[in-house]
C-alpha cells in the first residue's frame, strides 16, 4: 500500500536500528560459517553441472543442458535407483517410525525399566556400517546364515532364502537392516517430544474417563504434529541418501535392484570419471529431495492451523 | 420405582458385589497383560540391538580361523590380548584422545552457534528471516558430491590442511543446518508468558535465550548433541583426506587399518571396533537423561 | 549482568580453543627431503615401513609410507590429490589404463622409460614383462598418451580358479585333475553338492571379478582379435559367440551347485567360504594364498585354468600386475622417489616383500618359500592377459551393463539373448556420445 520508497526506506532504516542489527548477530556465527564451507562447494557443482569432465586431465567441456536432459530422459538406472529408494523410505517412514513410536510411548508411561530400555535402543545407530554390513551379511548368509540355521531348526526350512542376492527378497531385506539401524533415532525424537506434554493433561483426560486411546488421538497427537513432522523429514532425508549398507551388503545388486541414487551418484566419479555429469546428477537428486521436504512442512503447517 | 431401587435388597446387592469384584479382577488382568505385552514387545527389540554388541565383542575374543564358524555367544578359549594388541598396533592411545577432542570441540561448536542461530529465526522478526532459514535447510537437502573436493581447495588457499581447525570447522558446518532445523521447532513452543516474565525480570534477548530458552529446550539440544557426536566420532572420509600427520588422526583411521586390503585380522577388528564404542555409548547414556529431564523443568506446568 | 558477562567469555574461550590447537603440525611434510609414498596395502603396511628403515640405514635418504584405506577411499584421495595437484611423490592409481592416460595427460604421471633402460641387467629386465606391459602405453594408443612405461609394479597376481583338494576326493573326484573344459567343470560342481558342500562361490557382489572370468571364457570362445573387435564397436554383443558366453553363466545357474548368495557375496565373504572348506571351488587371486593361510593353514588347495568354452583359442588366465607404483610428474623429488623404486625391485627387498604377504614378487627369480603353491599361480602368468594390455578396452558403462546383465542371467531373471541386446544397446550408446 505505500509506495515503493517509502518502504525501502523504513526497512534500511529498522535495519540500522541497533536492535534489529543485534537480530543478526545471533544468525551471525551460522551465517558466516555457511558462507565459507557451503558457497563455494556448492558454487562449484552448480558450475560443474554444464560441463562434462573427468576433473583430472583436459578441458572442462561445455555441454549445457545436456546433462540433465540425459539424466530426466535417458536414463534408466537413475530411475530405477530412485524407485528403489523410495520404496525404502516408504517403509521407512512407516514401519520403522511406527514402532519407534509405539516403543517410545510405552517407555514414555514410565514403564519399569524405562531408562535401560532407553539405552539400549540407541545402540544400532551408534554401530558403524561396517559392523553393521559384517552381522547382517552373516545373519542373511545363503547356507550357514542365523536367520536360514533358526529357520531350519524351527522347521520353517521351506523358508529359506538367499536374502541378500534374491531378486524378490534383496531389497526388502535391506530395508530391515535400515530400519534396524535407524528406528533408535525415532525413537529418541519422538521420545523427546512425548515427553515434553504435560503430564496434567493425561490426568485431566483420565480423569474425566477417557480411554487411552481417545487420550492418544485427542491429545497426545495434535501436541506430537510438529515432532512428527521433524521425525517424517528426517526419515525421508536420512533414507533417501542412503549408501553404507549398500556398500557393505549388495553393493547394488543382484542386478540392479539394491541400486541407490547415492551410488550412482558417486560411482559416476569414480570409476566413471565423468565429475560433471555427476554434479548434475547430484543437484536433480538434491532438488527432487528439496520439494519432498518443503512439501512435507507445508503439510505441516496446514495440520497445525487445524 | 425410585422407592424400591433406592434400597436394594440384600440378593442384588450380593450380586452386584461379586460383578464389581469380577470387573476388577478383570481389570487387573487386563492391565497386567499389557504390561506383559509391553515388556514382551520391548525385551524382543532390545534383544536385537544388544546382540550386534554381545557378538562384536565376543568375535574380538575368538581367533580369526573361528570368527565366523565358532556360533557361541562366549568362546570357550577368551583371547583377551586381543583388546591390548588392538590398542597399541592401532596406536589408539593418540587417535582417542584426538577422537574425543573433536567431538567435544564440534558439539559444543555446533550447540552454541546452532542454538543462537534456531533462537533468532524462532523468536525475532528480521527482513530475510525466512529467506537465510529456508537456504540453511536447503543444504542439509542437497547431497553434493563433488563438494569434498571443493572442500579440500578450500582448506587448502585457506593454510588449513592437516590442522585440527581444518578438519573440525567443516563439521561444525555441516551439524548447523540439521541443528537449526531440530532446535528451531523447540524454541517456538516456549511460551510467551514465560519470555514476558523473564524480560520483567530484566533479561536482555541473551538472557532470555540463556535462562528460559536453553533449559527448555534440553532434551532437543541432547538430541542435537547427539547426531553431531555420533557424526564426528565416526567420520573418516574427511579425515583421511584433510590429515596427514599421524599426531592429528582420530579413531576411526586407527580402525580403518585394521580393514586389511585382503586379509582383515577380524578378531582385532572387532576389538577396535568395541574400543572405540565405549565412549559413544558412555555419552549417550550420559545425554539420555537431558533428553528425559525435560519435563522435570516443571516450566510447562500449567 | 555479571553472569552475562561470565557466559559471554566463556561462549568465547569454547568458540576459541580451536584457533589455538589450530595450528598444530606434524614435522613431515611435502617441504621435507623425504620421499612421500602414498599406499592402500594394509596387509603390507609392516613390510613397508621396515623396508623404509633398511633404505635409510644403507643409503641415508628418507622414505615415508603413508596408509590410506580402505582402497576405495584411497581412490578418492588420490583423485582430490590429482585435482588439486597435491600428490605426493609416489602413489598408485587403482583404476585402468583410462584412468592412468588422464593423470599421465594432466601430467602426474613420469614416464619411467628411461630410468627402467633396456637391455640384459637393467631394472627392466629384472622384472616381468607381463607385470610391466601393464602400464605401458603402446604407440598409437586409443588414450594418444606418449608411448612408454608409466608405472613399477611391486607384485603379480593371477586370477585363476582354485579348488580344494580335500573336498575334491570327498566327492570323489580327481584331486590332481581338476576340470578342463566347462562342462567338466559343471559336472565337478554337481559332484561337490551331492558330497554336501557348495559347488562354486566367488565375490560376485564385486562385478570387476565377472568381467576377469567372462573375459577369460570371451578369448578362448573367439579368440583375442574378435574381442577386440568387439570392443572396437565392430562386432555386435549379440555375436552368437557373445552370447555363448553368456549361456555358460545361464548353465552355471542351471546345474544348481552354486552358492546361492553368489550375486551379492562380498569377496572377503567367498574368501572365509572357501577357507572353512564349504565350498569346494572358487574363483579368486593370487592374494588368496594369504588370506586363507591366514584362516586355515590346513586348507589344501591349488588353481587351475578357467574351464575352456571352446579349443579354437588357448585358455587365458587374467593376471598382470597386482600393485604398481607410479612416479609423480610434477614432483621435486622425481629422482630420489626412483631410486627408491629401484632399490625396492632388488631381489632381496622383492623377496622380504613377497614372503611377507605371500605375494608373487613382480621381479623374476625371486623365490617365496612361505608358499610353494605360489608357484603354480606363477606359473600361469605367461598366459595371462590384462585389460591394460589389450589395444582397445570397453567403456566403463557398457561393462557394468555386461557386469550386471550377468548377474541378471545369475538370478534367472534375464537370458543370454536379452542380456546380449542389452549390452549392444549400451554400446550403442556409448559409442554415439
Amino acid at each position: 500500500m505505500e509506495s515503493q520508497p517509502i518502504a525501502l526506506k523504513k526497512t534500511l532504516r529498522s535495519l540500522l536500528d541497533w536492535g534489529t542489527m543485534s537480530n543478526y548477530l545471533f544468525i551471525l556465527p551460522a551465517v558466516a560459517m555457511f558462507l565459507t564451507f557451503n558457497v563455494y562447494p556448492y558454487f562449484k557443482v552448480f558450475q560443474l553441472s554444464v560441463y562434462s569432465w573427468n576433473g583430472i586431465s583436459g578441458a572442462p567441456l561445455f555441454v549445457g543442458l545436456e546433462n540433465f536432459k540425459d539424466i530426466l530422459f535417458d536414463n534408466p538406472a537413475w530411475w530405477a535407483s530412485m524407485r528403489n529408494a523410495l520404496y525404502i523410505t516408504l517403509l521407512a517412514l512407516t514401519i520403522q517410525n511406527g514402532v519407534a513410536l509405539l516403543l517410545a510411548w510405552l517407555v514414555d508411561r514410565d514403564i519399569k525399566g524405562g531408562q535401560i530400555y532407553r539405552s539400549i535402543f540407541f545402540l544400532p545407530p551408534i554401530l558403524s556400517g561396517i559392523v553393521v554390513g559384517l552381522i547382517w551379511n552373516w545373519i542373511y548368509q545363503g547356507d550357514f546364515g542365523l536367520l536360514n540355521v533358526m529357520l531350519e531348526r524351527m522347521g520353517l526350512g521351506a523358508y529359506k532364502h538367499a536374502w541378500l542376492a534374491e531378486p524378490g527378497t534383496a531389497i526388502t531385506s535391506l530395508a530391515v537392516v535400515h530400519m534396524w539401524k535407524g528406528f533408535g533415532w525415532g525413537f529418541i525424537i519422538l521420545l523427546a517430544g512425548l515427553q515434553g506434554i504435560p503430564r496434567d493433561l493425561y490426568e485431566a483426560a483420565r480423569v474425566d474417563g477417557a480411554s487411552e486411546l481417545r487420550i492418544f488421538w485427542r491429545i497426545t497427537v495434535p501436541l506430537m504434529i510438529p515432532v512428527f513432522i521433524l521425525v517424517s523429514v528426517l526419515t525421508v532425508l536420512g533414507t533417501m541418501q542412503l549408501y553404507d549398507l549398500v556398500i557393505t551388503t549388495t553393493r547394488g545388486g543382484p542386478g540392479s535392484h539394491t541400486e541407490v541414487p547415492m551410488k550412482r551418484i558417486l560411482d559416476e566419479i569414480t570409476p566413471g570419471s565423468r565429475l560433471g555429469y555427476a554434479c548434475s546428477m547430484g543437484l536433480v537428486f538434491g532438488a527432487i529431495l528439496l520439494v519432498v521436504s518443503m512439501l512435507q512442512m507445508q503439510i505441516s503447517k496446514r495440520a497445525k492451523v487445524d | 420405582m425410585s422407592v424400591t431401587a433406592a434400597t436394594p435388597e440384600p440378593a442384588v446387592t450380593a450380586v452386584k458385589a461379586r460383578s464389581f469384584k469380577a470387573e476388577r479382577t478383570i481389570a487387573r488382568i487386563k492391565s497386567a497383560l499389557r504390561s506383559t505385552g509391553a515388556h514382551l514387545i520391548l525385551i524382543l527389540v532390545a534383544a536385537s540391538c544388544i546382540f550386534p554388541l554381545i557378538w562384536m565383542f565376543s568375535s574380538a575374543l575368538k581367533t580369526n580361523a573361528t570368527v565366523f564358524t565358532d556360533m557361541s555367544l562366549f568362546p570357550s578359549n577368551p583371547n583377551w590380548g586381543t583388546f591390548a594388541t588392538a590398542w597399541t598396533k592401532g596406536k589408539f592411545g593418540v587417535y582417542f584422545f584426538n577422537s574425543v577432542f573433536y567431538t567435544t570441540i564440534c558439539v559444543f561448536g555446533v550447540l552454541v552457534i546452532s542454538s543462537l542461530a534456531a533462537f533468532a529465526f524462532a523468536r525475532f522478526q528480521f527482513p530475510g528471516k525466512n529467506a537465510i532459514y529456508y537456504t540453511f535447510l536447503a543444504t542439509i537437502m542437497i547431497p553434493v558430491p563433488g563438494a569434498i573436493v571443493a572442500l579440500y581447495i578450500l582448506l587448502m588457499k585457506l593454510g588449513l590442511v592437516d590442522t585440527r581447525l581444518g578438519y573440525m570447522l567443516p563439521q561444525i558446518n555441516g551439524g548447523l543446518a540439521l541443528g537449526l532445523f531440530i532446535l528451531r521447532p523447540f524454541f517456538e513452543r516456549i511460551p510467551k508468558d514465560l519470555e514476558d516474565a523473564a524480560r520483567i525480570d530484566g533479561c536482555g534477548r541473551l538472557g532470555i535465550y540463556w535462562h528460559v530458552a536453553i533449559p527448555l529446550a534440553k532434551p532437543a539440544l541432547a538430541v542435537v548433541a547427539l547426531f553431531t557426536a555420533l557424526n564426528v566420532w565416526n567420520e573418516f572420509m574427511l579425515a583421511q583426506l584433510v590429515l596427514q600427520s599421524q599426531s592429528l588422526m582420530p579413531l576411526q583411521l586407527g580402525l580403518v587399518k585394521f580393514w586389511g586390503g585382503t586379509l582383515t585380522e577380524y578378531p582385532l577388528l572387532m576389538a577396535g571396533m568395541t574400543i572405540s564404542v565405549v565412549p559413544i555409548v558412555i555419552a549417550y547414556v550420559f545425554l539420555q537423561r537431558h533428553i528425559i529431564a525435560g519435563v522435570t523443568a516443571g516450566a510447562l506446568k500449567g | 549482568m555479571k553472569s552475562k558477562l561470565t557466559r559471554v567469555i566463556l561462549a568465547a574461550s569454547v568458540l576459541a580453543v580451536p584457533f589455538f590447537t589450530g595450528c598444530k603440525k606434524d614435522g613431515a611434510s611435502s617441504s621435507d627431503k623425504s620421499v612421500v609414498i602414498w599406499h592402500w596395502m594394509t596387509d603390507r603396511d609392516e613390510a613397508l615401513q621396515q623396508l623404509a628403515t633398511k633404505y635409510k640405514e644403507q643409503t641415508g635418504n628418507d622414505v615415508q609410507f603413508q596408509l590410506y584405506a580402505p582402497s576405495d577411499v584411497y581412490q578418492q584421495k588420490v583423485r582430490v590429490g590429482a585435482q588439486t595437484s597435491s600428490l605426493p611423490d609416489v602413489y598408485g592409481i587403482l583404476g585402468d589404463a583410462r584412468d592412468v592416460a588422464t593423470f599421465v595427460e594432466a601430467g602426474h604421471v613420469e614416464n619411467l622409460t628411461v630410468a627402467l633402460g633396456d637391455g640384459a641387467g637393467s631394472w627392466k629386465d629384472s622384472l616381468f614383462t607381463e607385470a610391466l606391459e601393464t602400464s605401458f602405453f603402446k604407440p598409437g594408443n586409443p588414450f594418444s598418451v606418449p608411448e612408454g612405461y608409466y608405472g613399477v609394479p611391486i607384485d603379480v597376481t593371477t586370477i585363476p580358479m582354485i579348488y580344494n583338494k580335500k573336498l575334491f576326493k570327498k566327492a570323489g573326484l580327481n584331486p590332481d585333475v581338476p576340470p578342463a573344459t566347462w562342462d567338466e567343470f559343471l559336472e565337478a560342481g554337481k559332484k561337490l553338492k551331492a558330497a554336501g558342500v557348495t559347488g562354486f562361490t566367488s565375490g560376485w557382489g564385486e562385478v570387476w571379478l565377472i568381467y576377469s572370468l567372462a573375459s577369460d571364457l570371451a578369448f578362448n570362445k573367439m579368440g583375442e582379435g574378435k574381442v577386440m573387435k568387439t570392443f572396437r564397436g565392430e562386432v555386435p554383443y549379440t555375436d552368437p559367440d557373445w552370447i555363448d558366453v553368456f549361456r555358460a553363466f545361464e548353465n552355471l545357474r542351471k546345474a544348481g551347485f552354486v552358492d546361492p548368495s553368489l550375486v551379492t557375496l562380498g569377496n572377503k565373504s567367498a574368501e572365509q567360504a572357501f577357507a572353512s572348506e564349504r565350498s569346494g571351488m572358487t574363483f579368486n587371486g593370487s592374494w588368496a594364498v594369504n588370506v586363507y593361510a591366514g584362516m586355515n593353514p590346513a586348507l589344501e588347495f591349488a588353481p587351475f585354468r578357467v574351464p575352456a568354452l571352446g579349443n579354437k583359442f588357448p585358455q587365458p588366465v587374467w593376471g598382470g600386475a597386482g600393485s604398481t607404483f607410479m612416479v609423480n610428474g610434477k614432483s621435486p623429488k622425481k629422482a630420489a622417489a626412483i631410486e627408491f623404486l629401484k632399490w625396492l625391485s632388488q631381489k632381496d627387498q622383492a623377496a622380504f616383500l613377497a614372503s611377507s604377504t605371500k605375494n608373487l614378487p613382480a621381479v623374476k627369480d625371486v623365490n617365496v618359500e612361505a608358499a610353494p603353491v605360489l608357484s603354480e599361480f606363477s606359473a600361469l602368468m605367461k598366459d595371462s592377459i590384462h585389460p591394460n594390455r589389450f589395444t582397445v578396452s570397453e567403456d566403463p558403462r557398457v561393462q557394468e551393463v555386461f557386469n550386471k546383465g550377468i548377474q541378471s542371467i545369475l538370478i534367472g531373471e534375464k537370458t543370454p539373448e536379452q542380456v546380449g541386446a542389452d549390452v549392444a544397446k549400451a554400446k550403442g550408446k556409448a559409442t554415439r556420445k
